[in-house]
């Protein structure tokens, strides 16, 4: 085997038997080319930051604001909620980090590398929906228990704060991190459907944002069958602190229909992904 | 080992690749040539499976790409266009593949040394020459050892060093009795690199010989210059000679060789002024060739 060896070409590590793709290995994979790109770190980072900032700043504001509002306005202050609002900002950039785990392989030709590692495709879905999902249900709960504790320090200096123990609370800060993990996991189904950063970005604010805007101008009889099963509308009732005890969807049905919604998306971007030309 | 059985694909009404046939055969470099637009890169993707076939099937080393348990370990490919995220190093980016396959972490060094990009192997791919891209694609190719080889225009922006390199690379391959299969729209590059040569153009079949069968096809002649160019010619036509006067004293003579002629003359006391084999290059013959299937042309 010497004339072999001397080749520049041949393999000095002889491949062990077990070479092979399982999905284990492809989430592996997946995994690490979540930690090798720049843009996970930013979009992370930048969604911590979102949510301790403006929940402190909600609640810093709201403290100070406290001895001047009217009785009225100060039953109304919800702190476990305050504290929480920086999920308004948190679900765009982790919307935004959903789509590009997948568009930007398209955007860079990498998915035909991938596609051509796992050439079922199906593994690169899983893959990157569960390194995704597990990965930023860690640190959304990170960002959320901090926010929460951030915020609530600041509420404690006119003792409006509120402990994990009070009603809904637990919920509420919990949810929220379920809430964001979600939003992206649909930002990745669409991204699969539909391939491209802009248009899947788009998509996924249309949907989120401006579909309950337009639930708002249906007439009521109409609304109020439709509006509840909007996706944010659905999603947000599990991080809500208190809800209406009136509500069509509670907390976690809510929930779970927010969560079929990302399930529809991404069996549609499978069987897409299955079907077509990469 | 790569057969592809009567394979077509249309992309709505356009029809990339229309009826192919062929087969690639181990321990040799196989060229793939054809003008632009030929099909190649679509035959090569539906190779890996990234295409599907709008009829017709694509068999790598007995199966279908994707039923293969290690595909990486059977096809290693390099695809015309970066297929690698830009924002990744050249080592993340062969790593992931890597781990696909339990391929072991000192391969990827190793690729990485072999394809000379240790310098620059943490380094993100966006900022990579189109060589430096080139070569990346050829260590993700090379990445499980595969039995069988695509590489497609794997000489697109190498320099004269980089060429070289990827030519006795493609030869050693084939030595070590591996299947590589090698597009280029060049003939003049294949000619130097491939033993067997498939050449297609708008999506059909238009040669599928091998290097010695394609050069003995070729158009040999022979130009001689006579003052007594008529009389010369009157001697030399004959059963499978063909002779044509091209000007007063010049005669093109096919099928027979020079020093046949010069006999000739010599017997028939005819004095030769010039006596000069003419060869096309596989160059000229390749256009010929192809020249009815090229899809942009500048008007002439």
């Amino acid at each position: 085997m010497t004339a072999v060896a001397s080749k520049p070409v041949a393999a000095r590590t002889a491949l062990p038997d077990s070479v092979r793709v399982t999905l284990p290995r492809v989430l592996r994979a997946e995994w690490s080319k979540f930690w090798s790109l720049r843009s996970s770190y930013f979009a992370l980072g930048g969604m911590v930051l979102a949510m301790i900032v403006f929940g402190g700043l909600f609640a810093l504001v709201t403290a100070n604001q406290y001895p001047t509002m009217p009785p009225a306005r100060q039953a109304a202050i919800d702190p476990a909620q305050v504290s929480l609002r920086g999920y308004a900002i948190a679900q765009l950039v982790i919307g935004v980090l959903g789509v590009l785990v997948v568009t930007g392989e398209y955007a860079t030709g990498m998915i035909r590398s991938s596609i051509a590692a796992a050439p079922r495709r199906w593994p690169v879905l899983v893959g990157k929906a569960v390194i995704f999902a597990g990965i930023t249900l860690v640190v959304t709960e990170i960002a959320s228990f901090a926010a929460f504790f951030v915020g609530q320090a600041f509420l404690a200096s006119q003792h409006l704060d509120v402990g994990l123990g009070a009603d809904g609370v637990l919920r509420g800060v919990v949810g929220t991190g379920l809430y964001l993990t979600v939003v992206g996991l649909v930002g990745t189904g669409i991204g699969f459907v539909l391939r491209s950063t802009a248009g899947a970005v788009a998509t996924l604010f249309g949907l989120l944002l401006v579909l309950p805007v337009l639930g708002e101008a249906l007439p009521s009889d109409w609304g109020d069958k439709i509006n509840p099963y909007l996706p944010s509308n659905a999603g947000q009732q599990v991080l809500v602190v208190h809800p209406d005890a009136a509500a069509t969807l509670g907390p976690w049905a809510g929930f779970a229909v927010f969560c079929g919604y990302a399930l529809l998306a991404l069996l549609v971007g499978g069987y897409l992904l299955r079907r077509r030309d990469a | 080992m790569i057969e592809v059985n009567g394979v077509t694909k249309r992309y709505g009404a356009k029809v990339a690749v229309d009826d192919l046939s062929f087969t690639v055969r181990p321990g040799a470099v196989t060229g793939f040539l054809g003008p632009n637009g030929a099909g190649k890169s679509t035959t090569m993707r539906m190779i890996l499976g990234l295409d599907r076939p709008t009829s017709g099937d694509v068999l790598v080393n007995g199966r279908h790409y994707a039923e293969h348990a290690a595909p990486l370990r059977e096809v290693g490919a390099l695809l015309e266009a970066k297929a690698v995220h830009t924002g990744r190093s050249a080592y993340h980016h062969l790593l992931a593949m890597a781990l696909t396959h339990g391929i072991p972490r000192r391969r990827v060094e190793e690729v990485i040394d072999l394809v000379g990009l240790r310098e620059v192997a943490r380094k993100r791919v966006g900022g990579f020459s189109l060589g430096m891209g080139q070569r990346l694609g050829v260590a993700a190719a090379l990445l499980g050892d595969p039995a069988t080889l695509i590489l497609d225009e794997p000489v697109n922006g190498l320099d004269p060093e980089g060429v070289r390199w990827i030519r006795n690379l493609l030869r050693s391959l084939a030595s070590e009795g591996r299947t590589v299969f090698v597009s280029s729209h060049l003939m003049s590059e294949m000619a130097l690199t491939a033993d067997h040569l498939i050449v297609v153009g708008r999506g059909k079949l238009i040669a599928n010989a091998s290097m010695a069968e394609f050069t003995a096809m070729m158009d040999a002649s022979v130009r001689v210059r006579a003052r007594e160019a008529e009389e010369l010619r009157e001697r030399l036509v004959g059963p499978g000679v063909t002779v044509e006067l091209i000007a007063p004293d010049v005669l093109q003579v096919h099928g027979m060789d020079s020093s046949a002629i010069g006999l000739v003359a010599c017997r028939h006391a005819i004095a030769l002024d010039e006596l000069t084999p003419v060869t096309a290059s596989l160059e000229d013959a390749f256009m010929d060739m192809t020249k009815d299937a090229v899809e942009y042309r500048e008007a002439s």
